[in-house]
């Protein structure tokens, strides 16, 4: 049990790349953080080096209050589930777990006794005396779960521990690597690029970017209130639609029409003093089919036309794709978030609006439909810092 | 309908088989070549060894020939020479391997680990391998020849160490560890390359030092590559001839069982016995090779290496 610090934590590889910039987290003992972010944004050498397993270049990581910088792995009092689980494939599963024990001199019955309460926990008992190679992908994952927690550890760190694993057993590890860190109630790190697992998993949530922390903050204050273009456009999923927008007498001109602000968003921009060319940001669910409104509401949103391109019913939801006319919104982050995320090359690719509609909407592909918004929802960004100018 | 369907899969199977007995043939007519090949050049002077070794033959007494079994054998395994023979060959085999292993084992740990210059670093450790062993071996008996050698001459005055039974295999573990380290290093470094980091990483988090991660998770995964490794150069050092031959003659007890096969089949021109050793050191082989791959699980080479994922 112990909190971890990293502050000003910075690596620089002998090479001269930055790979982490000046990181400052205080993690508060039991608490459950996620490092979120594309790949390459060092979210997994800041976790290797709360390990050990890279040396800090400048500042400091306290672990329990103690400075640990120069201390080896083995002496951090750390455990680490590893993306590809790190089994040892020449020991049983019940070595496998006993190893980090073992080295640290417990009396076999101690180990033999923790080993088989970590079992239980993990559902493994069966497979103890079996080896790494003869599981399944889940066992796998659960046995690397099991080598961690039979030390009961002051901190687990993880690094993409279910990336491996197929879609459905990832989300019921998912709430499994919940429940587990609930009950030990152990200051957890876990690194991931997987922006539901993020959501899902976390107290709180570190995102960062090319070695720069972003915004950190519980989940649902980061979805509703981005510090910039990088948090909006990666938290969430479908993801936030940008485009651009002209700021003219309170008013904001933008593609789906003329919205006409409401005070707070007004007030905000005028404190932060907005440039007149702005990144107008809509999340999906924010848009509704304009009969599905109630009629005292409408004047709070802006209405368009138009034609349903593609729609997806999940049943519970209807979402239905528009294509957006104009040019696309542009910026660093933006263009970022689309690499990452593969849809660079698409040619529908950032210019296209998706929606999420009642499933009681009428909306079919290829008709027309009017199309309601909540202007209160509406987040503005400054196009060259990329920052969230009504936060 | 009815009537044909039992047929049909009847028919499919005669084609099948058919076709099955065709592919049989065509391999055995590709294989054919090779088989010949080997036939001639390794199981005729095999199968003609065995034969020379069950008959009385000196070439000095030709006319003495006559078959008398397994008395060579008898002569062989009964004699002084031979067991003198054999324990120094297990001798400089043990020793010279051991050596080389762990030699190998730190040069090949080096090579992993460097990170500037790997080519280099591994061209320059291969250097003695690539040196015919003869050459090699003259270059290290003028080293040792009191009045000329420079190693002999950082000897006390009138030692000559090539002369004494003991010194004289020192020298020679010492020619053979030099040579053939580099290869030792060299398969051992293809195993270390089997042993993902991560595991590594995983074993310091859990609280391994360097030298538990050594004999805990680096030795044990590299198991089938040191083994057959170990295995190689077993049965090459059994075999060790040229070193011998060139720094000692096999004088003073340091003759090697192949010595003494060279001894009887080329000096006393003793066909039948030269031929009983020379067959009773390849029984020897096979021995070890059975124990390597049957007892310790070696992979036998060109099979499937097991414990590998």
């Amino acid at each position: 049990m112990a909190e971890i610090v990293l502050d000003a934590v910075t690596k620089r590889f002998p090479d001269g790349a930055l790979a982490v910039s000046e990181v400052d987290v205080a993690i508060d003992d039991g608490e459950f953080v996620i490092l979120v972010g594309p790949s390459g944004c060092g979210k997994s050498t800041t976790l290797n080096m709360i390990a050990g397993l890279e040396d800090i270049t400048s500042g400091e990581l306290r672990i329990g209050g103690e400075r640990v910088n120069e201390r080896a792995p083995k002496d951090r009092d750390i455990a680490m589930v590893f993306q590809s689980y790190a089994l040892y494939p020449h020991m049983t599963v019940r070595e496998n777990m006993a190893f980090p024990l073992k080295l640290s001199k417990v009396d076999r019955a101690t180990i033999a006794a923790k080993v088989d309460e970590a079992a239980t926990v993990l559902d493994l008992t069966q497979h103890l005396d079996r080896r790494p190679a003869n599981l399944s992908g889940g066992q796998r994952q659960r046995v690397a779960m099991g080598r961690a927690i039979v030390r009961s550890p002051s901190a687990f760190l993880m690094d993409e521990p279910l990336s491996n694993l197929d879609a459905k057993l990832r989300v019921q590890m998912r709430t499994e690597v919940s429940r587990i860190q609930k009950r030990l109630a152990t200051t957890t790190v876990y690194v991931t690029h997987d922006q539901t697992e993020a959501m899902t998993l976390g107290d709180r949530v570190v995102v960062m970017r090319g070695g720069v922390v972003q915004q950190v903050g519980a989940p649902q204050h980061l979805y509703d209130h981005p510090a910039n273009l990088f948090v909006a456009g990666f938290i969430g999923s479908p993801s936030m639609n940008f485009m651009p927008g002209t700021l003219a007498e309170g008013a904001l001109q933008t593609a789906l029409g003329r919205v006409s602000l409401p005070d707070r968003i007004r007030s905000a921009l005028e404190s932060a003093g907005a440039p007149s060319e702005v990144i107008v940001g809509l999340r999906p669910e924010h848009f509704e089919d304009v009969a599905l409104v109630e009629e005292s509401k409408r004047a709070a949103g802006t209405t368009f036309p138009a034609q349903a391109e593609v729609l997806e019913s999940m049943g519970s939801d209807k979402y239905v794709y528009f294509s957006l006319s104009g040019d696309r919104a542009s910026s660093t982050e933006l263009e970022e978030l689309a690499a990452d995320a593969g849809t660079a090359e698409l040619p529908s690719g950032g210019n296209q609006l998706t929606t999420r509609l009642s499933a009681a909407s009428t909306a079919a592909e290829g008709e027309k439909i009017d199309i309601w918004f909540d202007a209160a929802q509406v987040q503005v960004f400054d196009p060259s810092s990329g920052r969230n100018l009504t936060a | 309908m009815t009537v044909a369907a039992p047929q049909r899969p009847a028919a499919g199977d005669a084609r099948r088989s058919e076709g099955a007995k065709a592919e049989r043939r065509l391999a055995a007519w590709l294989c054919a070549p090779a088989v010949i090949v080997m036939l001639a050049v390794t199981a005729y002077p095999i199968g003609y060894a065995v034969w020379l070794s069950l008959l009385r033959y000196d070439l000095r007494f030709p006319q003495e020939r006559e078959f008398v079994g397994l008395s060579n054998y008898l002569a062989v395994l009964t004699d002084g020479y031979w067991w003198s023979a054999f324990t120094v060959t297990v001798a400089v085999t043990v020793v010279s391997v051991a050596i080389e292993l762990a030699l190998g084992l730190g040069l090949a740990l080096i090579m992993h680990r460097t990170l500037f210059g790997r080519g280099t670093v591994r061209t320059l450790v291969l250097i003695p391998y690539g040196m015919v062993t003869v050459a090699a071996a003259f270059s290290w008996q003028y080293a040792w020849t009191p009045g000329t050698g420079y190693l002999a001459n950082l000897l006390p005055e009138g030692s000559a160490p090539l002369t004494e039974q003991i010194p004289a295999l020192a020298i020679v573990v010492l020619a053979e560890v030099w040579k053939t380290t580099p290869f030792m290093a060299l398969l051992l470094l293809a195993g270390l390359a089997l042993v993902p980091d991560d595991l590594l990483r995983a074993a310091q988090v859990d609280g391994a030092g360097p030298w538990q991660r050594l004999t805990r998770i680096i030795l044990p995964m590299m198991k089938p590559a040191i083994l057959v490794a170990l295995l190689f150069r077993t049965l090459d050092a059994f075999r060790i001839f040229d070193n011998i031959y060139v720094l000692t003659r096999g004088n003073n007890g340091t003759a090697s069982v192949s010595i003494l096969g060279y001894d009887n089949l080329f000096k006393a021109f003793n066909l039948g016995i030269g031929s009983a050793i020379s067959i009773t050191i390849f029984i020897c082989v096979a021995i070890i090779a059975f124990l390597f791959v049957k007892g310790f699980g070696a992979a036998a080479p060109g099979s499937e290496p097991e414990g590998r994922r």
